[in-house]
């Protein structure tokens, strides 16, 4: 059955939102749907506002679609030269050299093209940011009010419906862990969603993913001015969390002393100190990662390191204490965060062993995560290693590789057909499907490339 | 983007965005701003050559104008003074031969197997074969690429270099919506490491510009990116200094948050229009004093603001003009005519396909990212296609960074830009990319009849890539300044460091 035809986000070049039936390209979306083409039929003259596109609003349980003759790469195990991806009810059914054909399943001829699981970007604000700078209203990222800094939760400002999503997903991102921030040491939970289009609590594959934090100059900018009084806040918020946990009674009857945080934060920072929510520290400069290393050791965290612009120089350590690391690699200007950012690090760390996740830390532009990717390979990351780090290597990282990150049966079927390698800069999606629905490539960018194809 | 940085506008952007962000150069969450991080300038490239007000009676492609700033006649003497020479002087070189290259030479098809001879500081021959002469170093490119030196018309390197404190935050003088008086070559640090690691990624040639917080942001300048103590010894010869202009958000954003004038868009154009009203009337003073005899006991008060916008009113200053929206653009120009000066290029131009046709018509450049967009409300109606479009149109387009890491890049953004043109059904192949990188922002900046294309008797400003340059494993292996080799990758000993560099944790990319 079709969900609801989905609210249509108006631009506000003016006035009263305009309401219009989702369009879409896209062969999966039921006849009688608008094509992209009529909306720009003669008639659809500028000046007129700017109707975001619909996403596509599929049946729960998906179609039927065999790729064949693919360059099948499912991460999950070795690659297949010629092998076939069955998608059926939302889900991966199989994979294989060869695959039994069911009736009327639709069928991609994808010769000559290479299929991979959807990407996931790890760090970005795709859905509770829209124009950050200079559109007041549209961005949710952080809190000013240091009372919530910890139990802010993404997920309550998540917006499905933004113009952002449709753009992020035709270049074969299909998850997106989208994380809070703010000028505070501990800026809130994050979570991944997906980016069919669909709302909150639909489009979350899973909340809580992480609790967010921040060292370093970050952290110090935040927190009295130094690395050190950051690092002692937020010892004494997971110190607080572990005595409120365990005095909960006593808290209640106001017999614990008073705490620096209030009961929303307390809770919130719960499953952290009992080492089931992940602490997603942002830190760049060794020492800072070391120091983030030690706070996981004491307080037995769940640690994941964000940022590391030096994290090759602390790799050894990074991988003893098996503690995963998300970068962004085309990091290599000096600052005095890192001095020694290089483009190499994600080859450096991925040769030391660490659990690497490849990031673009963008949000409009979230898209480039493959030239970020294809960049960490052309200096010195393998390419599996890459392939991985975009995806089941973030779904394990974020708890959700049961259900996505490899072309394995039974994950949801997050799966991208591209023209030829993947990592390349001038190739890019020719299919994109999330969790068994193929996405349409309509994108409010799209639109306005249509309008101005011709100029009148 | 640099968080760190003390500016109001910064520090608006750092807040959303930069808080995950590796360290100053990421992006974070809203990133995209970097340049135009509102305080930062956003460059103008220049169009060569035209220096009349008027749009080009012919307009094709114009071929480039050479443009060094020669005095006019009227009496402007002190408009072209420049107390501040190019002390340049060509690293040594030495007769090179480059052969069995795929070479884009930016001025015509690509030559599959083609050779190439640098003498004497100079593109000497080019073509399918060459003579080598005896004592030619001979490179065998078989299966590397060539391509002139990349040119960035927007640039802030050294006016905001790494590392990004606020000690050296020199880049936007916000202390005055017209401030045509400061020149960003008196904020440029030589030693910004960020010079090196765009030279390894194939860069010989960029504008340095003041920022856009202001409707006159102040002078830029030319520079070749050679290792050197002082900023005159960057500075391109011969090159014509540019004015940076800006639009939109940023100034009124700057100073009607002070409560002051420009606080909207028409307060933007007030101001531009009272001041060349002002230019015009100092040089008329200066040509009525010129006129009368010149006599030095009546001689006009000099004005430093004036002279720069005098200088442009005589067409021997470029303007470069940070735009992204494509009705102010065509205001922009309206103004242009009106007080007789030409826009040598809009810059970010994000809304350029908008208007191409305008942009054809008028002669003016546009220097354009890849994909930046939708990180202020000016910037909401950024597409791939924007570069492609103006191309397509045989408009002027130019890919420009006004970033420094995708100055790293330029040539990859180049290739996002051609795969959004073919996706749309546009036809463009690496010979036309190139010259979006190339000569096209060589003839805004008003050099191109000295560098911008692999053509003989040009200076020897070359790249050898290995591989096709629009592929993301393509790099820079080799990089020639006038013929000299500055970067070759295979050879440590010739890997560029500045000052700040050495000594301090530089096991990074720069050695």
């Amino acid at each position: 059955m079709r969900v609801a035809a989905p609210l249509l986000l108006v631009l506000t070049l003016g006035s009263p939102a305009v309401f219009m039936p989702p369009a879409a390209m896209d062969a999966t979306v039921p006849k009688g749907s608008r094509t992209l083409a009529s909306f720009h039929a003669p008639g659809a003259g500028r000046g007129q506002r700017v109707v975001a596109p619909a996403t596509v609003a599929a049946a729960p349980a998906g179609e039927t679609v065999a790729i064949i003759n693919a360059r099948v790469l499912p991460v999950s195990g070795p690659a297949l030269e010629r092998g076939m991806v069955l998608i059926a009810n939302g889900k991966i059914a199989a994979v294989g050299a060869s695959v039994a054909l069911p009736e009327g399943a639709r069928v991609i001829d994808a010769t000559g093209k290479v299929v991979t699981p959807g990407w996931l970007e790890s760090a970005t604000q795709l859905g509770i940011v829209e124009i950050p700078s200079s559109a007041e209203g549209t961005a949710d990222q952080t809190t000013s009010d240091p009372g919530l800094s910890a139990a802010f939760s993404v997920v309550d400002a998540f917006n499905g419906d933004t113009t952002l999503i449709p753009v992020t997903r035709v270049e074969g991102i299909t998850r997106a862990v989208v994380m809070p921030a703010g000028n505070h040491v501990l800026v809130g939970q994050g979570a991944v969603i997906d980016l069919s289009g669909a709302q909150a609590p639909e489009a979350i594959t899973r909340a809580p993913a992480a609790m967010f934090a921040q060292l370093g100059e970050a952290g110090a900018a935040a927190e009295g001015g130094s690395r050190a009084s950051a690092m002692l806040r937020l010892r004494e918020a997971l110190q607080d969390a572990l005595d409120f946990a365990r005095n909960r009674l006593a808290w209640n009857a106001a017999q614990r002393h008073p705490y620096t945080r209030g009961r929303l934060d307390l809770e919130a920072l719960g499953p952290v100190v009992r080492g089931e929510l992940p602490l997603a520290v942002q830190a760049n400069r060794a020492s800072d990662l070391l120091a983030a290393l030690r706070l996981a050791q004491e307080f037995k965290l769940k640690l994941i390191l964000m940022g590391a612009a030096e994290g090759w120089r602390v790799a050894d350590q990074i991988a003893a204490q098996k503690v995963p690391v998300v970068i962004k690699p085309l990091t290599n200007i000096p600052s005095f965060d890192a001095l020694g950012a290089t483009l190499e690090n994600a080859a450096r760390l991925s040769k030391a062993g660490v659990a690497l996740v490849l990031s673009s830390f963008e949000t409009h532009n979230a898209r480039n995560l493959r030239q970020e990717a294809g960049n960490a390979i052309s200096y010195g990351l393998d390419r599996d290693a890459a392939l991985r780090a975009v995806t089941l290597t973030p779904a394990e990282v974020w708890g959700i590789a049961a259900r996505y990150g490899s072309l394995e049966p039974g994950k949801d079927a997050d799966v991208v057909v591209w023209s030829g390698d993947p990592f390349e800069l001038t190739t890019g999606p020719e299919h994109v499907f999330i969790k068994g629905h193929e996405m349409s490539k309509d994108t409010r960018q799209r639109r306005l490339l249509e309008r101005y194809r011709t100029i009148r | 983007m640099r968080t760190v940085r003390a500016s109001a506008i910064a520090s608006i952007l750092a807040l959303s965005a930069a808080v995950f962000a590796p360290q100053q150069t990421t992006p974070s969450g809203q990133s995209p701003a970097p340049s135009e991080r509102p305080a930062r300038p956003v460059p103008d490239p220049a169009i060569p050559g035209e220096r009349t007000a008027q749009p080009a009676e012919n307009p094709q492609r114009p071929a480039g104008t050479p443009q060094a700033a020669t005095p006019q006649t009227g009496g402007t003497a002190p408009l072209v003074s420049n107390p501040y020479p190019s002390t340049y002087a060509p690293l040594p070189s030495q007769t090179t031969v480059i052969r069995n290259a795929t070479i884009l030479t930016a001025a015509g098809p690509v030559i599959e197997r083609g050779s190439l001879l640098l003498q004497g500081g100079k593109i000497a021959a080019v073509g399918e074969a060459v003579t080598a002469p005896a004592d030619a170093r001979i490179i065998d490119a078989a299966g590397r690429w060539v391509t002139p030196g990349i040119i960035d018309t927007h640039s802030h390197l050294g006016v905001y270099p790494a590392p990004g404190v606020a000690a050296v935050d020199d880049g936007n003088e916000m202390t005055s919506p017209n401030t045509a008086e400061v020149w960003a070559e008196h904020s440029i640090w030589p030693q910004d490491p960020q010079f090196d690691l765009a030279l390894m990624g194939g860069v010989t040639t960029m504008q340095i510009l003041p920022g856009s917080a202001n409707l006159f942001g102040g002078r830029g300048v030319t520079v070749k990116n050679v290792p050197s103590r002082t900023e005159q010894g960057m500075k391109f010869p011969g090159a014509p200094y540019s004015l940076k202009m800006a639009c939109g958000e940023n100034p009124k954003r700057v100073y009607g948050g002070r409560n002051s004038s420009p606080q909207t868009r028409m307060g933007n154009v007030a101001g531009y229009r009272r001041a060349w009203i002002a230019a015009a009337e100092y040089r008329d003073n200066f040509r009525r004093w010129r006129e009368n005899g010149s006599d030095p006991t009546k001689r006009p008060e000099r004005n430093l603001q004036m002279e720069t916008l005098a200088g442009v009113l005589s067409g021997e200053i470029l303007v470069h003009n940070h735009c992204y929206r494509a009705d102010e653009m065509a205001v922009m120009i309206d103004i242009a005519k009106e007080f007789g000066y030409r826009i040598s290029s809009f810059h970010h131009a994000v809304e350029a396909y908008k208007v191409r046709d305008l942009l054809l018509a008028n002669n003016i450049c546009a220097s354009m990212w890849a994909d930046w967009w939708g990180f202020k409300l000016e910037a909401f109606d950024g597409i791939r296609e924007n570069i492609a479009l103006v191309d397509a149109a045989k408009g002027c387009a130019i890919v420009h960074s006004d970033d420094p890491n995708g100055i790293q890049r330029l040539n990859q953004e180049a290739a996002k830009a051609m795969r959004a043109g073919r996706d749309a059904g546009l036809t463009i192949g690496p010979a036309d990319a190139v010259r979006w990188l190339t000569i096209n922002p060589a003839r805004a900046l008003g050099i191109d009849k000295m560098t911008g294309s692999l053509e003989t008797g040009k200076g020897a400003d070359v790249v050898i890539w290995s591989a096709d340059p629009f592929s993301v494993y393509s790099r820079a292996e080799q990089v020639f300044i006038d013929g000299a080799l500055l970067f070759d990758r295979s050879d440590p000993q010739t890997y560029p460091l500045r000052d700040f560099a050495a000594g301090t944790t530089q096991q990074g990319d720069v050695r």
